[in-house]
């Protein structure tokens, strides 16, 4: 038996570390090819690393100004999805409603639409609104994007927090909102977090949305100008895109490193989407 | 916020403080939820009711329909399911939905939790730190990453040609299997997790007392373990199929749809129809297409949801 329990366990670490490895050639390539001047398409150390690539890349038309645009983007989104999220939420855990259940049914169900989809008839509706171009008018729609999704996790997160700290408030006179503000959202704090990260990250990657809804250069996040400086004349510099790539998903990877060691980040997230 | 996190609102229960209130003061309490509502209703519910008008008309951005919108019935669905470029849209859709969720991340997903509970922890923590890696990077930087594995000189061919295989540019030969395994490598974190937290849930004895009846192995897994995690299946299922079908990103940086149509899935078909053909009727009609699609897997997964809840 404990024979038998052995030989299995050598095999699932040799199965999984086989697997692995698969997974982390491509991540080296762009480790590798960051810091060489020759770099090509397969993985291979440079024979004389440099910073040459990221210094070629570092400048206001290439990283600067892109990764401000995404920040401005993302973050403006991120913060409207969640402030919005948050009020949603409040009225859908504490308040009995014969509203509450379908609202939610109609927001999960939301969750599952394609956004993908919607795009065309989204842009027809800029065109109308005079929003194409804007930076403001792709927030609003970035942040709608991901609401289901935020309003539903909120509310769950929401739902733990323990309804009797606001009956004590109530009783002493304070209105709805200061219960939130001042007693719900101190305790949720880390769940705020999850959402609010999860969302950034979720847009600062979103490639369509920001390609069909902006038009000019000066306004692109980095999510677009990367394609748009790598990927459509000929021949690209592998070493400067794999150095751009490596800034731009910097922020993405800090932020999810804060999120899993700080509050258990995905892996709650696994729970709570298992349903 | 684990297994209590149902889909479905619990009756969050606090009608008792102050109950028996007017009609107008509920009213009032459900006010924070106007912001959410109302964003919702201009940029979702609107595009979508625009779209339910736009598909039926011959809306273009150049020629006769651009000066002059008419309605033409369903004139652009006859022209998409008569149309060789719109059934190969399809099929690409379903091979690409099939080959890298279904089957692709859903059961290496499963696979690797499954590996990673009898696995040495150094080994679990490498494994997950790498898929969780591809998972997080930025769509278009993976599209990248994976498009120089799968050129004519790069890795996959170096590995292949190391045990005497011949390679070629995948991109070319097999654009569509290229971009599926580009999807499986960027997504496969999300089943991962989903299924490592439900199998983190079923209680050891049940799989040891099983083992001890003689259910081993593959049959163990069958009838033992995957039933406990049969909820866990289907919601996985439904999200990645969900998440796959409006994939645009990934593959328009890898290949553009290309070479010729042969990796042009429907979001792409939809965006080249709208876009590049100025055709904003009938991209409409096949975004209806997508969205009704869409729709019926996510009334699947609702009904699964509400049901295990009943």
């Amino acid at each position: 038996m404990i024979a038998r329990d052995r030989i299995s366990k050598l095999t699932a670490n040799l199965v999984l570390l086989a697997i692995g490895i698969l997974f982390v050639l491509p991540l080296l390539w762009v480790l590798f090819a960051s810091i060489n001047r020759t770099a090509g398409l397969r993985v291979e150390f440079p024979t004389e690393p440099t910073l040459g690539n990221f210094k070629a890349v570092l400048n206001t038309d290439t990283t600067y100004r892109p990764v401000f645009n995404g920040i401005v983007l993302c973050g403006g989104s991120a913060l409207l999805t969640m402030v919005c999220a948050v009020l949603a939420a409040y009225p859908l855990s504490r308040f009995k409603s014969k509203f509450n259940r379908p609202f939610l049914l109609t927001v999960l169900f939301c969750t599952g639409l394609p956004i993908t989809a919607v795009m065309v008839p989204v842009y027809g509706l800029f065109v109308q609104l005079n929003l194409v171009d804007t930076i403001g008018g792709t927030i609003m729609f970035m942040a709608t994007s991901s609401l289901p999704f935020a309003i539903w996790l909120t509310k769950t997160f929401m739902d733990g927090v323990p309804i009797s700290l606001e009956e004590a408030a109530w009783v002493d006179g304070a209105g709805n909102m200061q219960a939130l503000r001042r007693i719900v959202l101190p305790l949720m704090w880390p769940g705020i977090a999850v959402v609010l990260i999860f969302t950034f990250i979720g847009m600062w990657g979103n490639f369509f949305v920001p390609f069909m809804l902006l038009l000019s250069p000066e306004r692109l996040p980095a999510s677009v100008s990367i394609f748009t400086f790598f990927g459509q004349y000929g021949e690209p510099n592998y070493g400067q895109l794999a150095a751009y790539s490596l800034i731009y998903t910097f922020p993405v990877l800090m932020l999810y490193l804060l999120l899993s060691r700080k509050l258990g980040g995905a892996f709650a997230l696994g729970g709570a989407i298992k349903g | 916020m684990t297994s209590s996190a149902s889909a479905v609102p619990a009756p969050s229960s606090r009608e008792a403080g102050r109950g028996g209130r007017p009609r107008a003061a509920k009213l009032v309490r459900m006010t924070p939820l106007t912001p959410a509502i109302a964003l919702m209703l201009v940029f979702l519910a609107g595009p979508i009711i625009y779209c339910l008008y736009a598909a039926f008309t011959n809306m273009a951005l150049t020629g006769t329909g651009a000066n002059e919108v008419k309605f033409v019935g369903l004139e652009n669905f006859r022209k998409a399911f008569g149309s060789g470029a719109f059934t190969n849209a399809i099929w690409l859709t379903l091979v690409f939905t099939l080959i890298s969720a279904i089957i692709g991340q859903n059961t290496l997903g499963l696979g690797l939790a499954l590996l990673m509970r009898r696995s040495t922890k150094i080994v679990r923590n490498f494994v997950g730190t790498a898929v969780i890696g591809a998972w997080v990077l930025p769509e278009v930087v993976a599209a990248y990453l994976l498009s120089a594995f799968f050129n004519e000189e790069g890795t996959l061919n170096v590995m292949l040609h190391k045990v005497g295989l011949p390679g070629q540019d995948w991109l070319y030969a097999a654009p569509i299997i290229a971009v599926s395994l580009a999807n499986i490598w960027r997504g496969t974190a999300f089943s991962m997790l989903v299924y490592s937290a439900a199998l983190s849930e079923v209680p050891k004895e049940i799989e040891e007392s099983a083992e001890m009846d003689g259910a081993a192995g593959i049959r163990r897994l069958l009838f033992v373990t995957l039933p406990m995690i049969s909820r866990a299946v289907m919601t996985n299922l439904m999200l990645i199929t969900l998440q796959t079908l409006s994939v645009f990103g990934l593959i328009y940086a890898m290949t553009r749809g290309g070479p010729g149509t042969k990796s042009q899935t429907l979001p792409l078909y939809m965006y080249e129809q709208a876009f590049s053909f100025s055709q904003i009727g009938y991209g409409t009609a096949i975004a209806l297409v997508m969205l009704a699609i869409g729709a019926v897997f996510s009334l699947i997964y609702l009904r699964g949801l509400n049901s295990e809840a009943a």
